[in-house]
């Protein structure tokens, strides 16, 4: 309709950090006036594409763009991978999503990132920094060859520690190790914000528990309008039901149910792999016919 | 001019619509009932009585001259019937197939009290249909006023508020949080009612008359509402948001996989097309059994979806009985034709869920009828000891809907104790020069009365800003020059002199 879709959406810049995380940069400029720490963006990439919520790991007001990291874990994801070269343009980005964080009066701040979600605590991160705490960053990833964006973490924060699951770049172990070493070290930190998948947020959450360090947490589950209108996005916190689009996504950590977010993210599991693999047994044979940007 | 109609002389036989056979209809999206042809309406045009206190009118959220296009229809005058219609309402070929006719216009019409009451949707339906087929619009003269209006959901409110602020000359964008225009009409009601292409061209005539679409904006993230007045330079400001947050069962084993709401499997299949997967990447959970929990036109269509999917048994679960079911009746009959099994008077306790975490049954009480409630229906109660399980691998809720909390959040509106937005009569809010009508107002309704709402939101704006009310008339096809200058292509069209 009215809404012409390769005039809007522009990415206007690219970068791999490995074989399977990728950075965009879209034009967007009302958005990244918009935009606040903690909220996401749901993007088509194409007409037939799904909608899928990604996290807004930066913006720059005055370039007026929305930076995005993204992982590419099934069809969508990596479709854009393939697709989504500077110069092309997505059907559709709508936000910022979500209720920003709240980005409260804590002195000390520990600020966690594991995998995926070593993004999108990034702006939390630096929204701490600009209100005035102090601010000991841990970021996680499986192995040193996966590291991006080390030097903008160190950049922004007072004290960043580094851990690999296999001990290949800085301290060896999970984020939990390195959090364990930041409380030991800092006992008045007074608030911790977790991002990553599930089962890191529940580490992390069970981390300051015995401590009664308040700790936010980032909740992904499987989304559609992000407007509050279908309910899939429901999460069980304390005793309450929430939509994690319009009410979150942030939550109180030590009340999420994540067993719940887990077993729900799990929701249409077999439709995804199937989906990935008509998709990856089509790239295969279309391989040798178009390489980058066509797209229809 | 013919003599007098009567009861008596009129055709006794409402005119009969031919519809998709149920076996067959199950099988696709296409639509289910067919229009009229031009001698069905004729035949049917000659029933209405032309009653001289037109209750029909009064039945009609926005009063549309129903005697008047009927009787256009009868003098094979299509065109003028179409001029009749949109002079009140703008999307004559959505409500026509829409409207719960049996409680509006047709509930009320003289005829009904001993016959079956004049078809005036169907009627009004193939006026509409006739339009899109002809390419009709009506594009009035419009003078432009240097105003900006800026319009938030693009739902019927929505829609029908921009139709008249437009046609007041002022410049109108609508902003859409989906990536398509059309609200409930898009993503809500299937196409097997409500064929896309019909909310295409309807869209179409609202293009026609100058309003921007802006899709893919969050209204309260991207922008609030006051920033609309403060600083994106909107003169006035109409909501139109819906109402949307569905309710839960809040029943143990609510949040099993298996259970999603009514709206989620709708905008799945309609919206993103997940039918089609996985050509659309969107996916749909698997059912093979459904329980359906409620009986209104949303678990109607979430029902007659199920099926069409593939669904081998799907069950209406609705605490109350037949007559109180809030859906339209020829919606409830449809579903019955196409094998919906009916379980009245039966309320869900728990989901029971399987090993993986899916659903394998859901556990319901019966129920029986007890006093009046405070809507004046009986207030249903359990029976004791009535628990039974209902062997089911999906329950789709669709039991109503609560208010949306962003603009709420994002603004400060004043809000009712519901967390709808507050209006008064003239539905403005407590923000000067902020109106807001439709679901997000009144609770969910109907499309009818969501547009009634859109107009009269409109008309308050154009007081609000000193524009006077003109009959304005409409061009009808004929030369677009004036003494050679193309008009259109300055935006003004030639007014036709008033007969
Ligand atoms: C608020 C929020 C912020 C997010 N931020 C980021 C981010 O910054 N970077 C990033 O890489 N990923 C982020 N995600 C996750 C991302 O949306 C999913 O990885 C993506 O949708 C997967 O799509 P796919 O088709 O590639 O994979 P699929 O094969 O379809 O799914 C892989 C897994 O992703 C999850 N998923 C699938 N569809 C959705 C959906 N519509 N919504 C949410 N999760 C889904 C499911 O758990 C699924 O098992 C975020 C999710 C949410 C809810
Ligand atoms: C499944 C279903 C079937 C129905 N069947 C019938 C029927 O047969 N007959 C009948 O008369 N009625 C029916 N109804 C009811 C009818 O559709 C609604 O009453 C009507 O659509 C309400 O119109 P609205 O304009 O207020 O809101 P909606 O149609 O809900 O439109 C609101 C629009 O606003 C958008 N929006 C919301 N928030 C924002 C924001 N912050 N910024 C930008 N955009 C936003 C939404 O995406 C949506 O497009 C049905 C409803 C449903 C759900
Ligand atoms: S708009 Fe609806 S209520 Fe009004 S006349 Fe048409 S069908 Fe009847
Ligand atoms: S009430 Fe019925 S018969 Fe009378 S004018 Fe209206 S449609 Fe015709
Ligand atoms: S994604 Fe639909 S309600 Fe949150």
């Amino acid at each position: 309709m009215a809404d012409d879709p390769q005039s809007r959406f522009e990415i206007v810049a690219r970068e791999d950090f490995s074989d399977a995380t990728y950075l965009l940069e879209v034009r967007h400029p009302l958005m990244a006036r918009a935009a606040r720490p903690g909220q996401f963006v749901i993007v088509m990439s194409h007409e037939h594409g799904e909608r899928i919520p990604l996290t807004i790991a930066d913006y720059d007001r005055e370039e007026g763009t929305i930076t995005l990291v993204i992982q590419a874990v099934g069809k969508s994801t990596r479709e854009m991978q393939q697709t989504c070269t500077v110069g092309t343009h997505l059907y559709g980005m709508v936000g910022p999503m979500g209720m920003p964080s709240p980005l409260g009066k804590a002195k000390k701040v520990l600020c966690v990132g594991g995998g995926l979600g070593v993004a999108p605590i990034y702006p939390q991160m630096k929204g701490f920094k600009e209100a005035g705490a102090y601010v000991i960053a841990v970021i996680g990833f499986r192995t040193k060859s996966l590291v991006f964006w080390q030097e903008k973490f160190e950049a922004c924060c007072d004290e960043l520690i580094l851990c690999t699951d296999d001990g290949s770049a800085g301290v060896e172990g999970r984020v939990t190790t390195g959090m364990e070493l930041a409380i030991a070290k800092h006992p008045d930190i007074d608030e911790c914000v977790a991002i990553g998948p599930p089962i890191m947020m529940k580490g992390a959450a069970e981390v300051t528990r015995p401590h009664g360090i308040k700790t936010m947490v980032s909740l992904n589950p499987v989304m559609i309008d992000g407007t509050g209108m279908c309910g899939g996005c429901r999460v069980k916190v304390g005793d309450t039901v929430k939509f994690a689009c319009v009410d979150g996504p942030d939550f109180d950590g030590h009340k999420v149910d994540f067993d719940d977010l887990m077993a729900r993210l799990g929701r249409f599991s077999s439709q995804e792999k199937a989906a990935m693999k008509r998709w990856s047994d089509e790239c295969r044979m279309a391989k040798p016919v178009s390489p980058a940007g066509g797209k229809e | 001019m013919a003599r007098k109609k009567t009861i008596r002389t009129i055709p006794q036989e409402r005119t009969p619509v031919s519809e998709q056979d149920p076996k067959e209809r199950v099988t696709n999206f296409e639509e289910v009932s067919h229009r009229y042809s031009q001698e069905d309406a004729l035949l049917e045009s000659d029933r209405c009585l032309m009653c001289p206190e037109q209750p029909c009118v009064a039945g009609c959220p926005v009063g549309i001259n129903i005697p008047g296009f009927i009787q256009k229809i009868n003098d094979k005058d299509y065109r003028g019937a179409y001029d009749v219609i949109t002079a009140t309402n703008l999307l004559p070929a959505i409500c026509g197939r829409v409207c719960p006719q049996e409680t509006q216009c047709e509930g009320v019409c003289t005829v009904g009290d001993t016959l079956e009451p004049v078809a005036i949707g169907r009627l009004e339906r193939f006026v509409g249909d006739m339009a899109i087929n002809a390419g009709w619009a009506n594009v009035p003269y419009i003078e432009p006023v240097p105003f900006r209006i800026g319009i938030v959901g693009a739902g019927p409110a929505g829609m029908a508020c921009a139709a008249d602020m437009a046609k007041a000359g002022c410049e109108v964008t609508v902003y859409e949080a989906f990536h398509q225009s059309g609200g409930v009409l898009r993503y809500g009601i299937p196409e097997f009612r409500l064929p896309n292409p019909v909310i295409d061209a309807e869209m179409g005539n609202l293009e026609k008359l100058g309003v921007t679409f802006e899709c893919n904006t969050l209204v309260g993230r991207l922008f609030s509402i006051e920033q609309m007045i403060d600083e994106l330079g909107f003169h006035a400001v109409f909501i139109g948001t819906g109402a949307g947050y569905p309710s839960m069962l809040g029943v143990p084993g609510d949040s099993l996989n298996g259970v999603l709401s009514a709206n989620e499997l709708l905008t799945r299949c309609n919206l993103m097309h997940a039918r089609e997967f996985p050509n659309y990447d969107t996916p749909m959970p698997p059912a093979r059994r459904v329980a359906v929990v409620g009986a209104g036109n949303t678990a109607m269509d979430a029902m007659r979806v199920c099926l069409r999917l593939g669904a081998e048994e799907v069950y209406c679960v609705y605490r109350r009985s037949r007559i109180e079911a809030p859906a339209r009746a020829e919606e409830v009959h449809h579903a019955e034709e196409e094998g919906v099994r009916f379980k009245w008077l039966t309320n869900p306790v728990e989901v029971l869920g399987d090993d993986e975490g899916g659903v394998r049954a859901m556990r319901c009480v019966r129920m029986e009828l007890g006093e009046p409630d405070d809507s004046g229906r009986r207030r249903p109660v359990p029976v004791a000891g009535s628990e039974h399980d209902i062997e089911v691998d999906l329950v789709v809720v669709a039991i109503g809907t609560n208010a949306n909390p962003i603009i709420g959040q994002t603004s400060k509106l004043a809000l009712n104790k519901w967390g709808y937005i507050e209006a008064d009569e003239h539905l403005a809010t407590s923000m000067p020069g902020v109106f807001a009508g439709g679901d997000i107002v009144t609770g969910a309704a109907t499309v009818i009365e969501a547009m009634g709402a859109g107009r009269k939101a409109a008309r308050s704006m154009k007081h609000y800003l000193g524009i006077r009310d003109v009959d304005a008339p409409y061009f009808v096809d004929g030369a677009d020059t004036l003494f050679g200058i193309d008009l259109r292509e300055r935006n003004f069209v030639r007014v036709r002199v008033p007969a």
